[in-house]
């Protein structure tokens, strides 16, 4: 049977009386690769947010792995990759230190710890394509080479969730494909349940199990197979879209 | 005179000692502040520490001691008013800055005749350092690189990025208290070296020069680090040789560090 790892139920979020999550319930479990979307403004990013715990909802409930986020301990269970908005980018640290910052933070809970932490990180790094820039300086990075640093700090630790948030805007086609495929891999194999912000609609339906659409409150919450199978969401998606995701291009 | 004659006075190795350790705290907390864009809470809180001298004048009591209780809330004030009321950090503690100058002012007016003991503060007197004084520094400087070596890793993770940072387990509120806390303490301890009016001078030059050149988050901090204290070292024995005030020398022997590797880095 599998395990829920997220219960979110009745939630809702207003900011200065605007109102940006209404009424939303939702539950994840183990395994599980959701794909969130919505248009702009649709209240993805305020929703993540909510579940790790950054912002308290108004009403509702959210059981983060049973927890409630505000009293959330086991944060070596949880991988997250932000926005990218509010760090600096001028910050004097090389893909390696940042990267390790993932792991060290939870060191004393990671799992697998008698690996060598340098065997733990050059993994990360491998699977990221990194080890030949390990030692430059971040500034020094291009968009899409920083977005694969922030993602190998997000997977350093082997979490049980991993978060994104719009996590393939800086990157080219090639490196946003190797990118699902290694989120892919990470779901199959090592069973991460992954849950994944982005606009890429075309891009998840070809690899997620699920689809979470919201805008404000939930407008399709369930399987790619019932998604394809509902008349309503071409007035959502547009016919095309939906051609897109439903037939896996 | 010669540089073994300059190691002969007691005065001197006391202020060696001394400045080198507050240097090296300043250093440190300076790249945290930098990066932070809190360069100038060191500013702000120098200005404070005047009104609290003058205070400390007024009551007849040792002014670092009246200092320290007075700062140390007044970096929490800064802290909070910048948490609470969505000010930004200039603006918090510009109000908390010229608090502090006006409380100075108004003190100094009303007590009289202690002008030039406030002076002295004001510009500092590193070659004046006492034996207590010496073994303060000491121990506060250990205790402060304690609690930095033993956050090294939130510091890290909150000053690049705070919010992955907060869903990582850190309690950056906590951190943030602990680090303004600390530049709080230095501030009082780095009067003596260089004075109120410099202090911060200490917190940022090492700091900004190091990050124009550092090729790591550690390698910053060790280059700040032996920033600060060299020029301690070479600021004192300047000032001493050719009889010009300490502070001033060590911010200026700061400044053409900074201006040399900023030419190096820029121009050459």
């Amino acid at each position: 049977m599998q395990m829920s790892i997220l219960n979110v139920k009745d939630l809702s979020f207003r900011y200065n009386k605007i109102e940006v999550l209404n009424n939303i319930s939702f539950y994840v479990n183990s395994g599980d690769y959701i794909g969130l979307v919505g248009p702009n403004g649709s209240g993805k990013t305020t929703l993540i947010k909510i579940i790790l715990g950054i912002l308290k909802p108004n009403r509702g409930t959210v059981l983060l792995f049973g927890v409630n986020p505000l009293n959330f301990k086991d944060r070596h269970l949880i991988g997250y990759l932000p926005q990218r908005t509010h760090f600096n980018l001028y910050f004097p640290a090389t893909v390696k230190e940042v990267i390790s910052s993932g792991l060290f933070l939870k060191k004393k809970r990671v799992k697998n710890i008698d690996r060598f932490i340098d065997e733990i990180i050059n993994e990360a790094m491998k699977l990221m394509d990194l080890v030949e820039i390990k030692n430059i300086l971040i500034s020094e990075l291009s968009g899409g080479q920083l977005q694969r640093v922030l993602v190998a700090r997000a997977i350093v630790n082997e979490p049980d969730l991993l978060i994104l948030d719009e996590p393939t805007t800086a990157l080219d086609p090639e490196t946003r494909e190797r990118f699902f495929q290694t989120l892919q891999e990470l779901n199959k194999i090592k069973n991460t349940t992954i849950i994944l912000v982005t606009h890429d609609i075309g891009s998840i339906g070809k690899y997620a199990s699920k689809l979470l659409y919201i805008d404000k409150s939930i407008i399709f919450y369930g399987s790619f197979e019932d998604f394809c199978a509902s008349k309503d969401m071409g007035s959502y998606f547009g016919e095309f879209a939906q051609h897109l995701i439903c037939h896996r291009h | 005179m010669n540089i073994t004659d300059f190691f002969y006075y007691r005065f001197i190795i006391r202020a060696l000692i001394a400045g080198s350790f507050i240097a090296l705290i300043c250093s440190i907390l300076g790249v945290l502040l930098v990066l932070r864009r809190l360069s100038l809470i060191g500013d702000g809180l120098a200005h404070v520490t005047f009104g609290s001298v003058a205070l400390g004048l007024l009551i007849r009591h040792h002014p670092i001691y009246v200092s320290l209780p007075i700062i140390m809330a007044s970096s929490l004030g800064i802290l909070k008013l910048t948490e609470k009321t969505k000010l930004y950090g200039d603006a918090a503690i510009g109000i908390v800055s010229s608090l502090g100058i006006a409380s100075g002012v108004l003190i100094a007016s009303i007590a009289g005749g202690f002008n030039i003991d406030l002076f002295s503060y004001l510009f500092g007197n590193i070659l004046a350092i006492s034996n207590s004084e010496v073994l303060i520094s000491i121990s506060l400087s250990m205790i402060i690189l304690f609690i930095i070596s033993f956050f090294y890793n939130e510091y890290f993770s909150a000053t690049f990025d705070e919010e992955f940072a907060m869903v990582s387990g850190v309690n950056t509120k906590r951190i943030n208290s602990i680090l303004v806390l600390m530049t709080g303490l230095t501030v009082v301890l780095a009067m003596r070296i260089v004075g109120i009016m410099l202090t911060s001078a200490l917190l940022i030059f090492p700091a900004v020069t190091a990050l124009q050149i550092a090729k790591g988050f550690k390698n910053a901090l060790i280059i700040s680090s032996i920033i600060a204290i060299f020029s301690v070292i070479v600021g004192t024995y300047i000032s001493f040789i050719i009889n010009l005030p300490t502070g001033a020398t060590i911010v200026m022997v700061n400044f053409v560090i900074f201006i040399f590797i900023f030419l190096f880095k820029n121009v050459f």
